[in-house]
């Protein structure tokens, strides 16, 4: 799981103009909150353990924290400033390296991550461990040679797959609804194993970055919008003119 | 050896995706600016696709098959495609940011200790460096991000990010690629694609949409969109978490995962404009987006921005339009 910036707030550029200011609050990324309400609810039907993990400075722990108020039995906390500017590569590195004596059936992450958006490190993570993976899932269900998950494709297209475990999906909004933490779930969360990892224990696998963000920057618009303004009212009328002698769809 | 650009272009059941052509336009662009020669790439799919691609100004196509390449699945895919550039060394593969490449090119670029910046927008060559555009914390910030590995570099593009129209023509020889995908490479075992459910309506031939997003905050206020619909005489749609939530249903959804549309008119409703919703309808004629978030990124793209709250915009809105039909 990842913790991301808040959807709605407010950005600053850091003074190399290379990332962000880290003044900001901070939230679970939404796509991962799919995938640990997943997990949650394959437990329910086939019993057995939900493990969330993150990496990311102390305050990544807020995530692991709601998702074992949620539900989760343990969590692993990848916990350094570095985690931050790690490519996605190097994540599923550390990553691996984490988990490498655990022995997980099943490897959920969101889709992509509502910040950097590349859709990457689960599929990278699957090459890492050499499990299979299978992307944009929207339904998982048990079978006697390991799961059938439905894919889905653009423009309303769907695949069911078949495919052997330990395996790693991606998983898309949507694929069910999200629970709230209950009180006990937030009291409960308070005694689960949370453990810690430093960057020194996953150091030997984690290289340099293959890429690198040279530039972050304000989008310089190229389109040429209208502000329309003025009362309720005022708008609506200026926007059917528009639509009357601008647009002509009226 | 020389760097080369690779556009490996994309097929899917023997039927070449036409967002392969804006691959192409961006090969044309990046080889302009580089002076690197271009080629192109098709995995299976048979020799009537590469020659639909042999149309285009490359200087070579490459028709990569091997018989465990149908049905797509990422082991066959990531293993054809790693034997290929593993022998031709290109410095830079080019592909589309469709769902099919997110489910494999990660794998590739991983198997060969690469990486993939992925879903760009744009690129620059500035003093010999190439650098490639991409939006962050979803269309708010932008980067340009470099390679600092070896090649081959992976590069994917966002739909619409170039003109598949503007490839420039060509002739270009096209050389039959065969390859062995040794067993028990592949693992998982892919049915028949499918659509969900008939198609009630099909949002690409409406010349005007209304549509909702998070703003609504509600199912039941839906039916002030739908009556602003009406009204225009178009049709009511959605971005993805109003479909999620099962307010409307999943054919009304714009974007990435439904549907792409370009009408005369749409007019967003409380949408803040993620990517995976702007992909689907930036190529409208005209946009008119209402958020009350000034910041929303919606506001990009968008010919006409109301900053404020829809729920006091509609109705007179309506009202407005309503005159307006009535012969006012």
């Amino acid at each position: 799981m990842k913790q991301v910036p808040q959807k709605d707030a407010p950005l600053k550029l850091n003074e190399t103009g290379t990332w962000i200011r880290e003044d900001v609050s901070y939230e679970v990324n939404e796509p991962d909150a799919y995938a640990l309400e997943e997990a949650l609810r394959q437990r329910e039907k086939h019993k057995g353990e939900v493990v969330v993990i993150t990496s990311g400075p102390a305050r990544a722990q807020q995530v692991l924290r709601e998702a074992l108020a949620k539900g989760a039995d343990r969590a692993i906390h990848l916990e350094d400033d570095t985690f931050v500017g790690l490519d996605a590569f190097n994540t599923a590195k550390a990553f691996a390296a984490a988990i490498k004596d655990e022995q997980f059936d099943l490897i959920f992450t969101g889709l992509q991550s509502d910040d950097y958006g590349y859709a990457q490190t689960g599929v990278i993570l699957a090459e890492l461990l050499g499990w299979p993976h299978a992307t944009i899932i929207m339904q998982i269900e048990k079978t006697d040679s390991g799961i059938r998950v439905k894919r889905e494709l653009e423009a309303g297209f769907f695949q069911f797959v078949d495919m052997p475990t330990p395996a790693v999906l991606t998983i898309q909004s949507g694929i069910n609804k999200l629970r709230y933490a209950t009180l006990i779930g937030i009291k409960q969360a308070k005694n689960k194993p949370l453990k810690k990892v430093t960057l020194g224990d996953v150091q030997p696998a984690v290289g340099s970055n293959l890429q690198k963000i040279e530039r972050l920057y304000v989008p310089q618009k190229t389109k040429k919008t209208e502000h329309i303004d003025g009362s309720s009212s005022e708008i609506a009328k200026k926007l059917v003119d528009k639509l009357r002698n601008e647009l002509r769809v009226l | 050896m020389p760097d080369t650009i690779l556009a490996v272009v994309e097929q899917r059941e023997g039927k070449l995706n036409r967002v392969s052509w804006e691959t192409i336009t961006a090969g044309q662009a990046i080889a302009t600016a580089t002076g690197w020669p271009l080629e192109a790439a098709v995995v299976g799919g048979g020799s009537s696709i590469a020659a639909e691609v042999a149309t285009k100004k490359v200087a070579k196509v490459y028709a990569i098959e091997s018989p465990k390449l149908e049905p797509y699945t990422p082991d066959a895919f990531a293993a054809a495609l790693k034997q290929f550039l593993t022998s031709k060394q290109p410095k830079l593969v080019l592909m589309p940011h469709t769902y099919q490449v997110r489910d494999f090119v990660p794998k590739l670029a991983t198997a060969m200790g690469r990486t993939v910046i992925s879903d760009c927008i744009g690129f620059k060559y500035e003093g010999g460096k190439l650098v490639f555009t991409r939006q962050m914390f979803q269309g708010k910030l932008a980067a340009d991000v470099s390679f600092t590995s070896d090649a081959p570099w992976f590069v994917t593009f966002q739909n619409g990010a170039f003109r598949g129209d503007k490839a420039e023509a060509g002739s270009p020889p096209v050389e039959a690629v065969s390859l062995d995908i040794a067993d028990g490479v592949i693992r998982n075992k892919p049915q028949e694609v499918f659509k969900e459910a008939k198609q009630a309506v099909d949002l690409t031939q409406a010349e005007i949409i209304v549509a909702v997003g998070r703003g609504i905050k509600e199912q039941k206020n839906i039916e002030i969109a739908k009556q602003l619909a009406d009204a225009l005489g178009g049709d009511l749609a959605a971005s993805r978490p109003i479909c999620d939530s099962g307010w409307l249903p999943m054919d009304r959804q714009i974007g990435s995962s439904g549907q792409t549309v370009a009408p005369k008119l749409y007019l967003a409703l409380g949408i803040s404009g993620a990517i995976q919703h702007i992909v689907g309808m930036k190529g409208s004629r005209a946009i008119i987006a209402v958020n009350k978030d000034s910041e929303a990124p919606i506001f990009e793209i968008a010919d006409y921005a109301v900053v404020g709250n829809l729920f006091d915009i509609v109705p007179p809105l309506i009202e407005e339009v309503k005159k307006v039909k009535a012969g006012g």
